[in-house]
């Protein structure tokens, strides 16, 4: 359960190697989480997240095969872990690829795979896990968007779109499950200093892993609907998106 | 995974007094004693024939602060209107009544025939069945012991059928239920053994306690000589104010004892309780914040006489429950809500009231309503939480993200101590703490796996603590 400090007691990591997923873990087992399931594609990254889960702690730790380039088989997944572990207070989406851009415009197959991934095969895990959480009675779904979605832009539309996309699905089922004692909190960092961004320069207000994790940890608590990170970033892109498309379209990078 | 749902539920989103932690479930409003048979039915049939089913607990007037009249995604059996008074015998004392009906309708109906409840909580808006389930305590503890103590007789509607509990028929299943926090069944009727008054009427002792060593002093000397005690302690003043106290304690009022007004035929037994004023909305969090109140707590302390102030007439209402006078009260702490810590420790972890209070004052959490007293012996129930020794009770805004630290910090000075938190009040303890404070948590498992053995009695506070789950229990550890 979620307790009144609303600290979860277990978490499902949909997309379970990612960088900013472990740390939120990190940060959510010496609260209350004991059990930590974690869903992403079989690799040795996945296997080195749930030992550090493990190490942090948590006395529950599983890795499940799950990939959302296959919605069908994404779903099935999510099913199967609310079957097979009962309620889960907090579901985390943190799927998902940056791509590159060049490479993508050459390949619009690829592209389409970005999609998939980045949306699509998770918009309908998330739909797996909204019904489940509804029939439950309560949780909370953390949904790792990005302030690239915020509007795109030449330089990562691909990206940008998915995350758009990802941003506006998660706001409208946030609004569905109101009354229901399931809540949504969208995330949306700026440029994260990691794996992902790795041999690019970091963008203005750039932050980490760690940071990221932190303000998630503390809007999970309060049951923040939305949270930037870094938090000047609200305000930032507040006026990003008045700025008119002429100078938009001038931004560097 | 959709559950059945049993007749005429609707699904509601529901909290407890604390307003934190929402769960949604199917409520049922126990209109007549047959829907809990039906309900009671209904879930067991969902729990047997799948996994779907997620269980039922019964709910009272919800003044538990956190989440033990909730049952995310299962059934909550509203058992408010199971209010009928069945017989009462006037000359012994002793009431027959609905599960639902509350202190406050037994006080209004026999105060004025001169029979009061044995135990009243800080508020009388809680049901006869709430009060067995959390076998609730007042200020007369150390004297009178807890509700349960005083309940001679109770039908539960358990899983495997209907019981007619007495403390010697079953002494298992009454102490298993009384502070069994509704998860051994749902009790639909209850015999209590009231106790007699001459008035509505307590004549009344308060004085000032300038620091903590001075409170509990006063009060390990001089509790034993008054029926009922508490003291309102200052969590916010430090260094030679430290715990600075107002402590009130007193007896009901003979007749002869009272001012000729107020001896009159018909003002002597008068309960017409009132409610003064309404929280009509939440206000915006932070209007509760260290400064605010400090200033309440500042109020509060000079209100009290500097002289002690002897034999007082106070009315009931206004001496054990004057928050009643404001509905909706919780609402004042805004939309985040709050949570009550209230722990007991033995008189040799009396040190731990100290350091408490000290680390709140530390942290400046706003605190206020704080409540110290005294316990006495504690009743057979391995649930039950009163044990002889001090119980601090505090009311703490839920938003900082120090709080859950804090009080984790604060359930490891009190389980060291060997003392316990209270489940009516408690929110936020870990399982493995709370396995560590009742360490006969396994007896009452026992008993509850007799009259419930599918585990179809659950309720959030159940699977947060680890007493009942949905899953398979050899996956979840």
């Amino acid at each position: 359960m979620i307790d009144a400090t609303g600290r979860p007691q277990s978490v499902l990591v949909l997309g379970g190697a990612s960088e900013i997923a472990q740390a939120i873990v990190a940060g959510l087992v010496p609260g209350r989480c004991r059990t930590v399931v974690l869903a992403g594609r079989p690799s040795g990254r996945l296997d080195d997240a749930a030992g550090a889960a493990k190490e942090a702690g948590a006395d529950v730790v599983e890795t499940v095969a799950f990939d959302t380039t296959d919605p069908a088989g994404a779903t099935a997944a999510v099913d199967g872990v609310f079957e097979r572990f009962g309620d889960i207070d907090l579901v985390l989406a943190a799927a998902g690829a940056l791509g590159d851009q060049a490479e993508l415009e050459a390949d619009p197959l690829a592209a389409a795979d970005l999609i998939t991934t980045n949306f699509t095969g998770l918009a309908a895990a998330l739909l797996a896990v909204a019904a489940k959480m509804r029939a439950q009675g309560y949780g909370r779904i953390v949904v790792i968007s990005s302030v690239a979605g915020e509007r795109a832009r030449k330089a990562n539309f691909v990206y940008g779109s998915t995350k758009s996309g990802l941003d506006a699905f998660s706001q409208g089922l946030g609004d569905a499950l109101v009354g229901t004692g399931v809540g949504v909190t969208i995330v949306r960092p700026g440029f994260v200093v990691g794996r992902m961004t790795e041999g690019m320069d970091p963008a203005p207000f750039s932050t980490t892993p760690e940071a990221v994790a932190a303000a998630v940890v503390k809007g999970i608590e309060s049951g923040a609907d939305v949270v930037y990170a870094p938090p000047v970033l609200r305000w930032v892109f507040a006026v990003m998106r008045q700025l008119p498309r002429a100078v938009w379209r001038r931004m560097p990078g | 995974m959709s559950t059945p749902r049993p007749p005429r539920a609707t699904r509601e989103l529901l909290s407890g007094w604390g307003r934190t932690a929402a769960t949604s479930a199917d409520v049922v409003h126990a209109v007549h004693p047959g829907i809990v048979d039906e309900a009671m039915a209904a879930s067991v049939e969902a729990s047997t024939a799948g996994s779907s089913g997620r269980g039922l607990v019964a709910r009272g007037l919800g003044r538990s602060y956190g989440d033990a009249a909730q049952n995310a995604g299962g059934t909550v059996l509203d058992a408010t209107w199971l209010d009928a008074v069945h017989s009462v015998d006037l000359e012994a004392g002793l009431v027959t009544v609905g599960a639902g009906v509350s202190l406050q309708t037994l006080m209004e109906r026999f105060v004025p025939l001169g029979w009061f409840v044995p135990v009243t909580p800080g508020t009388r808006l809680v049901t006869v069945g709430g009060a067995i389930a959390a076998d609730i305590h007042g200020k007369n503890h150390h004297v009178d012991g807890s509700f349960c103590s005083h309940v001679t007789s109770m039908t539960l509607v358990t899983p495997t059928g209907t019981h007619i509990v007495t403390p010697d028929s079953d002494p298992d299943l009454f102490w298993a239920t009384a502070g069994g926090m509704g998860l051994t069944g749902i009790v639909t009727e209850a015999t209590l053994r009231m106790i007699p008054v001459e008035s509505s009427y307590l004549l009344v002792d308060t004085e000032r306690a300038v620091d903590l060593d001075d409170i509990m002093a006063k009060m390990q000397s001089g509790d034993d000589d008054y029926r009922y005690s508490v003291a309102w302690i200052d969590c916010q003043s430090t260094g030679s104010r430290l715990g600075r106290s107002v402590l009130t304690r007193g007896d009901h009022a003979r007749a002869a004892d009272l001012p000729p007004g107020l001896a009159r035929p018909d003002k002597v037994r008068k309960f017409v309780p009132r409610q003064l004023a309404r929280i009509p909305l939440t206000p915006p969090s932070g209007l509760l914040n260290p400064l605010s109140v400090g200033a309440i707590n500042e109020f509060w302390y000079r209100k009290a006489p500097r002289e002690p102030q002897l034999a007082k007439p106070h009315h009931m209402t206004g001496f054990f429950h004057p928050l009643d006078g404001i509905g909706e009260w919780n609402r004042f702490y805004g939309r985040r809500g709050f949570l009550q810590y209230q722990f007991v420790v033995p008189d040799a972890g009396g040190e731990v009231v100290r350091q408490v209070i000290e680390r709140l004052t530390k942290v400046k959490l706003a605190a206020f309503v704080n409540v110290l007293k005294r316990f006495g012996p504690g009743d057979p129930g391995p649930l039950s939480f009163p044990m002889p020794g001090w119980t601090l009770a505090l009311d703490l805004l839920v938003g900082s993200e120090e709080l859950g630290p804090l009080l984790d910090g604060f359930d490891e000075l009190v389980l060291a101590a060997g003392g316990r938190l209270y489940l009516a009040k408690d929110s936020r303890l870990a399982p493995d703490t709370f396995r560590a404070m009742y360490p006969r948590v396994d007896d009452f498992l026992e008993v509850k796996r007799k009259v419930d053995p599918e585990g179809v009695l659950r309720s959030d506070l159940g699977r947060r603590l680890g007493l009942c789950a949905d899953a398979d229990p050899h996956v979840r550890s």
